[in-house]
């Protein structure tokens, strides 16, 4: 993938889905509670890793998302700290009931994760791709939602989410990402984003594999003198309404950037809190009312309008809509 | 309040128990306006061995108690039956089941976990308590404890394919210290289950799904607590006890009428069914 070349990050050489397997092993060495539940999908999501090294803290409930679920929560019920895992679509879609009741409704200190988020899953296609998920999880009232954004960001999320009290939602991606942060000083607070660049022209609040294509955006517009303000927005809710109003009030343009079905996604609920707070001129970069194919996830974020070029065009109408 | 429940084993006693719940139920749902009685009282036996027949190992005052022996409803509905025996139990203070379906109250229509001391699982929409049982026999394993887990199921739910995926898993993990009770009321909301989705043969389904199954009177408090007390000793598997019961039992007007399902007892029919109820003690 050519993300992040334009703004000279570097590479990382594993699949995001990876190092959420590298850090899930790193919670359940740390804490003795954490235990894994898999819908047999432990060798795409990674999550086999625990089940390697604690093999009676991991269970394959097989493919049945609802009983994995419920599995998972009782779980809960018992003081441990479950990670229930597959991929996003098939979670949220076979088991949304599941998760309302069991994990949100219960308030439980319950975890999931939703691996091969967005559409650079690529070529398995439609059927398996979560574009819907962080939009179903918005409906769920009591859950924390997470977005890392590169390998770092995954680190300091698993762990965020592990110690944070509640349900949280965590979305991982089958590809490899860019390291944004240093390995080892990730500043990561639940609720609170981060600015991974400053501008004072518009800001563009990314999550996930856009907030690199954000940074590659804001290379490209500096070079016809508009500096960009880059928000990785990895906590989608709580949303950071002060972060968001501070970027309106300073910047006066703002872009959203989502590997995500527009409706219902982040950028609509990002504008609610602008609309609300500090109008300003926006525009959003997201799926369009479609569903995606197979394909390399480069040709796939190239058609469906997901590169940093999309954001580059929208920046300048956002730009160009100021007063 | 921090030692088990002693074990009672009159009989008569515990039906007369019984007796006093259905009353409950009765108050609670007509003066509620709504809920469902006819499925409360259907199971209400049932739940009375299980509480007060010395079968669950249980602390009112340490709800959390972590060895304690779990009651899941899934069949949510059933709730007034619920309140009223945690009241009856002393989880809560008695008064607290006429806030039924009131405004803040956490005697919410169907069960909300973490509303109320001894609502083990949030339950209403149906087929999903057996999936939570299977989670606790889970987790008592990997904290060495050997309490009991029992999932009360409807005869309805059943239908829901997630039952069958948790009757699955909980054969796959050999969860000996589960029990599901099913309770066999023949109706479900709109109509008998023979007409509207057949769940025959029952006994065949869970035996094939690797589980011991008994059946018993869901009436007769000495027969459930028998077939409890046989199943305690099954190893290697999950047992179900098949409790054939009568929807709405106790009430003559109301085991005759499926169309009770959901609906509460005006208080005209509730003076009827009180005097029927008040002569069975």
């Amino acid at each position: 993938m050519e993300l992040g070349k334009q703004a000279g990050l570097k590479p990382y050489p594993l699949p995001l889905r990876n190092v959420f397997g590298d850090a899930l092993l790193n919670v359940a060495r740390e804490n003795e509670k954490v235990v894994v539940l898999d819908g047999d999908l432990g060798n795409s999501t990674k999550a086999e890793y625990v089940r390697q090294e604690f093999p009676e803290r991991f269970f394959n409930i097989g493919i049945a998302e609802s009983n994995l679920v419920g599995v998972g929560a009782g779980l809960a019920g018992c003081g441990f700290v479950p990670w229930i895992t597959s991929f996003s679509s098939f979670l949220l879609c076979n088991a949304y009931d599941q998760i309302r009741l069991a994990v949100a409704m219960s308030n439980i200190n319950a975890k999931v994760l939703g691996s091969h988020g967005g559409i650079t899953l690529g070529k398995d296609g439609p059927t398996q791709m979560g574009i819907e998920d962080l939009a179903l999880m918005g409906g769920l009232p009591t859950f924390t939602i997470l977005v890392p954004s590169d390998p770092a960001s995954m680190h300091a999320a698993v762990k965020a989410a592990t110690d944070f009290e509640g349900p949280v939602f965590l979305r991982s991606s089958r590809v490899a990402l860019p390291e944004i942060y240093p390995m080892d000083d990730c500043p990561f607070e639940i609720g609170k984003a981060n600015t991974v660049r400053e501008g004072s022209d518009l800001a563009i609040i990314a999550c996930g594999i856009m907030v690199a294509a954000a940074l590659d955006a804001a290379a490209v517009l500096a070079e016809s003198g508009i500096e960009a303000r880059v928000l990785d927005m990895h906590t989608i809710r709580p949303m950071d309404i002060n972060a968001i109003t501070k970027a309106a009030r300073e910047t006066g343009a703002i872009v959203t950037a989502e590997e995500h079905l527009l409706q219902g996604g982040v950028g609509s609920n990002i504008a609610r809190i602008v609309g609300e707070r500090h109008p300003v001129p926006m525009r959003f970069v997201g799926l369009a009312d479609v569903y995606v194919e197979s394909g390399e996830p480069d040709d796939l974020l190239k058609k469906y309008k997901l590169t940093s070029a999309d954001i580059v065009t929208a920046a300048r109408e956002a730009v160009a809509a100021k007063a | 309040m921090n030692s088990p429940t002693t074990i009672t084993v009159d009989v008569d006693e515990l039906q007369a128990i019984a007796n006093d719940m259905r009353l409950d139920i009765l108050n609670m749902t007509t003066r509620a306006g709504s809920g469902h009685p006819s499925s409360s009282w259907s199971a209400t036996d049932i739940v009375t061995a299980l509480y007060f027949g010395g079968v669950l190992r249980y602390r009112p005052g340490e709800p959390d108690w972590p060895e304690r022996d779990r009651f899941i409803m899934s069949k949510g509905h059933a709730a007034p039956l619920l309140y009223a025996i945690l009241a009856r139990a002393g989880y809560f203070n008695r008064d607290m089941i006429w806030r039924l379906r009131q405004v803040n109250s956490p005697v919410q229509g169907h069960p909300i976990q973490g509303l109320l001391p001894g609502v083990e699982a949030t339950t209403g929409s149906l087929g999903q308590g057996l999936s939570l049982g299977v989670g606790h026999v889970l987790g008592g394993r990997l904290n060495n404890f050997d309490y009991r887990v029992y999932v009360l199921l409807g005869d309805g739910e059943c239908e829901a394919g997630q039952i069958w995926e948790a009757a699955m898993s909980a054969a796959h993990f050999e969860a000996d210290n589960l029990v599901a009770i099913l309770d066999y009321n023949k109706y479900q909301e709109t109509g008998p289950i023979s007409r509207e989705m057949a769940l025959e043969p029952l006994v065949e389904k869970w035996e094939s799904f690797g589980w011991n199954v008994v059946e018993a009177d869901g009436h007769d408090i000495a027969d459930l607590l028998e077939k409890f007390d046989a199943v305690a000793n099954v190893k290697g598997k999950p047992s179900i006890i098949i409790a054939h019961t009568v929807k709405g039992k106790g009430v003559s007007f109301v085991e005759a009428d499926f169309t009770f399902h959901g609906r509460a007892l005006t208080p005209e029919q509730a003076a009827l069914a009180r005097e029927e109820l008040n002569g069975t003690r």
